[in-house]
């Protein structure tokens, strides 16, 4: 039977290895861009402590860099940072949880397909919307008929309750998730021995779903931190030491929009100092999004 | 590929059945060869195959061969390594990246694990059916296209599309609805669409992985009614839990089981008139009578 | 035959208190649909604000104006053309690009080290700032690719930003199909590629395709990495690719948004509606793609 003799070789055809060349350095862009991203920040940021002392810039207490005289200390954009990212986090992290909870355990399919919708549209509006919102509803119709005069046009206090609309459909989303994952075995073992459902919630199935929820905090903190549009019109442009979340201070990443948009000439000093702050934004959102991603891992295995 | 394959249907010699039990004659099997296989043109050989997953053997010493146009069953119970065996026949198992092969493996001659052997080319020419019936989310016709389209057909795909169909004994059933969608149609009806997408490559030898284990009695009769059919062109081998199967549509049987290290080995095959009336091993008369598996 | 008699009845050692248990049970319900319920409000409250306060300047000469020192002849005209070109561009780039990324992280890589690297470093890349994205593609594009403050420099800098999310829900979409698909496929006698490009990436594409569409609905609407990278909110004209100054909508919005004359929060709110009628639609077509691509598939 001739069929049957036929070589059973056939070579593999050049196209295949060069289809599996061309896919492999679409997926190494991803390594390159970071790479890339890194070299830029670190550069640049080099050419800005060629003339500050690094030492001065992270420990300075005073940020002063387009009024004389210049003080590059970073602190207070760090701290307007986490301020308003605090905030975000006392807002988002109780009505995300709670909303998480609902959905994973409470809800039915149509209350489901009420809900879920909501949060993604939530998690879907650009972030300026959110900016002009907290500008001409949050600090005139909400905030100031509550704080009066101690509060002012720019505070912290309605960029961290913006922020927080924003990060809190990131929580119920992830969370949600890390609550489904939980067993059923768990769930029907503790009812089984007459628990609540509250109280299966509660003392099973949350606490196993910890780590999970956990790691969607520190996801949301990182995104609040990077958070640009939204704080940008409302938090102010006058970073300062300053606790107080009604007065007005700066982001980080507000102070390096403000540069960019502003006249500042590329070579000056001022320029130069938005790259050393994006640098620290850099590291602090990677090692948050290296310890989220830590935090799943190491307690994935567990089932 | 050079044959004509517009061809009138053979017809489908029904035969009567009631439920057969082990130990009696087989109704309705056709005129088997009961002679030793070495009389018989052999298509598949299996030599001294062991089989490894990293440092796990999952089976060992299997020396099988598959006579050309015959039904060879493969049974035993779970975890015999019956569906491993299965798989290297057609190089799946090249899939799992720790699997490891030591003997050989012959069609019609040829070394299925040569160094310059192609498992690409070898897939056509060895076609599978599956446990579950995994038609793609195509058209019928598609399904039925895409192995010949793959392969560089160059002919009448309609008419070939159709010939397969037929020989599957679908064509009825679909010829005016080829353009729907192949997961719209029954369980039974998949697995068949299957089987002609199989057919359509033109293959030396099908493998049938339990085809009817997901099925219910009635398609999986029409199965069984199709191997005998199909068998008069390809080389079937099938792995099937169901002994009744087996001692129905098959004409050679091997009986596999798992050892004490939880590794497979072949107790027995031959004729299946014998292996089920006039087992020589112990262990085979106990599987086959139902004492354990 | 003795009699057995029960046990002498002994004080009872559980007291349930199934009432207050329950009622716990239903405050914390209770909060739950609070918490949902504040956070509807919240939404409905921003819809609301930015409708009463923009639908009044939202009219036709809005629509196909250029931009004006005086909000009442304002038009958001260049803003719309230019955030539908850059749309364009970066679907054409990051299409391609991402979907070849996510089948060789999916179909082809082994688990090796270099591969479980690259994984890790999509999902990195996914929480970097947008900003900080604006200003990599200062750096390449405005300044080594001396591409300057043209609206291809902002697209391609956006098309890096949304790459991993589109990564990210490729390869979601491709790991959605089964295994039995790609077995199947194989046993024919496919190659890889033929088994990817015949069997996978069509069973994969309604979610790959809804992926693709929510991202760039999300580079859309994105401004942070626009500032840095040079677009303005004073474009008087219809800006083309390359050589132009350029404006896309969240920054027109951003521009005017700025401005301490009320008029001008005006206009900003009816730009936003623009904005997010825009959004609507695009999530909208990502709902009927999905929708009628999937209609066959069943798995």
């Amino acid at each position: 039977m001739t069929a049957a003799s036929r070589p059973l070789t056939r070579r593999q055809p050049i196209s295949e290895r060069v289809i599996e060349t061309f896919l492999f350095l679409a997926a190494a862009l991803g390594v390159v861009t970071t790479v890339g991203i890194i070299i830029v920040l670190v550069a640049q940021a080099a050419e800005f402590f060629a003339q500050v002392n690094p030492i001065d810039f992270l420990t300075g207490t005073v940020w002063s860099a387009s009024i004389q005289p210049f003080r590059f200390g970073v602190i207070p954009l760090v701290v307007g940072t986490l301020a308003v990212s605090l905030i975000a986090l006392l807002v988002a992290v109780p009505l995300g949880l709670l909303a998480a909870v609902y959905l994973a355990e409470y809800a039915t399919m149509r209350t489901r397909n009420l809900v879920k919708p909501m949060l993604e549209t939530i998690a879907g509006i650009p972030t300026i919307v959110l900016g002009f919102f907290g500008l001409n509803f949050v600090t005139p119709h909400l905030l100031k008929p509550i704080f009066g005069s101690a509060i002012g046009t720019f505070n912290t206090l309605a960029g961290g309750l913006v922020v927080g609309l924003l990060i809190t459909p990131l929580i119920a989303s992830l969370s949600e998730d890390a609550l489904r994952a939980v067993p059923r075995g768990l769930r029907e073992g503790s009812l089984a021995m007459g628990a609540t459902k509250f109280e299966m919630v509660r003392r099973v199935v949350f606490p196993a779903a910890l780590s999970g929820v956990m790691a969607s905090i520190i996801l949301a903190l990182s995104r609040a931190i990077g958070e640009t549009m939204a704080v940008v019109l409302i938090v102010g442009t006058s970073p300062k030491l300053t606790f107080n979340p009604l007065e007005s201070t700066q982001t980080m990443t507000a102070f390096i929009a403000q540069i960019s948009a502003g006249d500042t000439p590329q070579g000056s000093i001022q320029f130069k100092s938005l790259f050393a702050v994006a640098l620290v934004l850099f590291g602090l959102t990677l090692v948050l999004n290296l310890i989220s991603n830590r935090i799943v891992r190491r307690y994935r295995n567990i089932y | 590929m050079n044959a004509s394959f517009v061809e009138t249907p053979a017809k489908t010699t029904a035969q009567p059945e009631t439920a057969p039990r082990v130990h009696i004659a087989m109704a309705g099997q056709p005129a088997a060869p009961s002679g030793p296989v070495g009389e018989r043109e052999i298509a598949v050989e299996l030599k001294d195959v062991t089989c490894w997953y990293g440092s796990f053997r999952v089976v060992h010493d299997i020396n099988v061969r598959v006579a050309a146009r015959e039904v060879t069953a493969l049974i035993g119970p779970s975890g015999s390594g019956k569906t491993t065996v299965l798989r290297t026949i057609n190089r799946m198992n090249d899939l799992v990246s720790t699997f490891r092969l030591q003997g050989s493996i012959l069609l019609h001659g040829q070394d299925l694990y040569a160094a310059r052997t192609d498992p690409v080319e070898v897939r056509r020419r060895v076609g599978m059916v599956f446990q579950k019936p995994n038609p793609f989310p195509k058209s019928i016709f598609d399904n039925v296209a895409f192995g010949p389209r793959i392969n560089g057909f160059k002919g009448n795909i309609g008419e070939l599309v159709e010939a397969s169909l037929r020989r599957a004994a679908l064509w009825d059933e679909v010829k005016d609805k080829l353009k729907q969608s192949g997961m719209s149609l029954s369980g039974g009806q998949q697995q068949r669409l299957c089987i002609a997408r199989a057919i359509a490559t033109e293959p030396e030898v099908i493998l049938m992985d339990e085809p009817c284990s997901s099925l219910d009695p009635r398609a999986t009769l029409q199965i069984e009614e199709l191997m005998a059919e199909l068998k008069t062109r390809y080389t079937i081998v099938i792995v099937t839990h169901n002994m009744q199967q087996a001692a129905r549509a098959s004409d050679r049987t091997a009986f596999m089981t798992m050892g004490d290290d939880r590794a497979g080995f072949l107790v027995e095959q031959g004729p299946t008139i014998e292996i089920f009336t006039n087992p020589k091993n112990r262990l085979t008369e106990d599987y086959v009578s139902g004492r354990f598996g | 035959m003795t009699a057995v008699t029960p046990p002498a009845a002994a004080a009872p050692r559980f007291e349930p208190q199934l009432m207050r248990r329950k009622l716990s049970g239903t405050i914390f319900l209770g909060a739950c649909l609070l918490a949902i319920g504040l956070l509807l409000l919240a939404l409905i409250l921003l819809l609301v604000s930015v409708l009463t306060a923009g639908v009044q300047w939202l009219d036709t000469q809005f629509l196909t104006s250029m931009p004006s020192r005086h909000p009442q002849n304002a038009g958001v005209l260049p803003a719309i053309v230019g955030s539908l070109e850059m749309g364009v561009i970066i679907g054409l780039i990051t299409f391609p690009v991402g979907v070849a990324a996510a089948i060789y992280l999916q179909e082809y890589a082994a688990d090796t080290f270099l591969n479980r690297l690259l994984r890790t470093n999509i999902s990195n890349l996914a929480g970097v700032p947008s900003i900080i994205y604006g200003i990599f593609g200062l750096a390449l594009f405005v300044r080594v690719l001396t591409l300057g403050d043209s609206l291809l420099a902002g697209a391609l800098t956006l098309a890096l930003l949304i790459l991993p999310v589109v990564m990210i829900a490729s390869m979601e979409a491709l790991r959605a199909v089964p295994n039995s698909q790609r077995e199947g496929a194989l046993a024919l006698g496919a190659t890889r590629w033929q088994m990817v490009r015949g069997s996978v990436l069509p069973a994969a594409a309604p979610g790959i395709l809804t992926g693709i569409i929510l991202a760039m609905a999300r580079a859309i609407g994105e401004a942070a990495p626009l500032i840095i990278v040079g677009a303005v909110g004073f474009v008087t004209f219809l800006p083309a690719p390359i050589g132009d100054r350029y404006t896309v909508l969240p920054i027109q919005i951003f521009d005017w948004a700025s401005r301490p004359q009320s008029d001008f929060q005006g206009i900003a709110a009816a730009a936003i509606i623009v904005l997010l009628v825009l959004m609507v639609l695009l999530n909208a077509l990502a709902l009927v793609i999905r929708v009628r691509l999937s209609r066959n598939i069943q798995w």
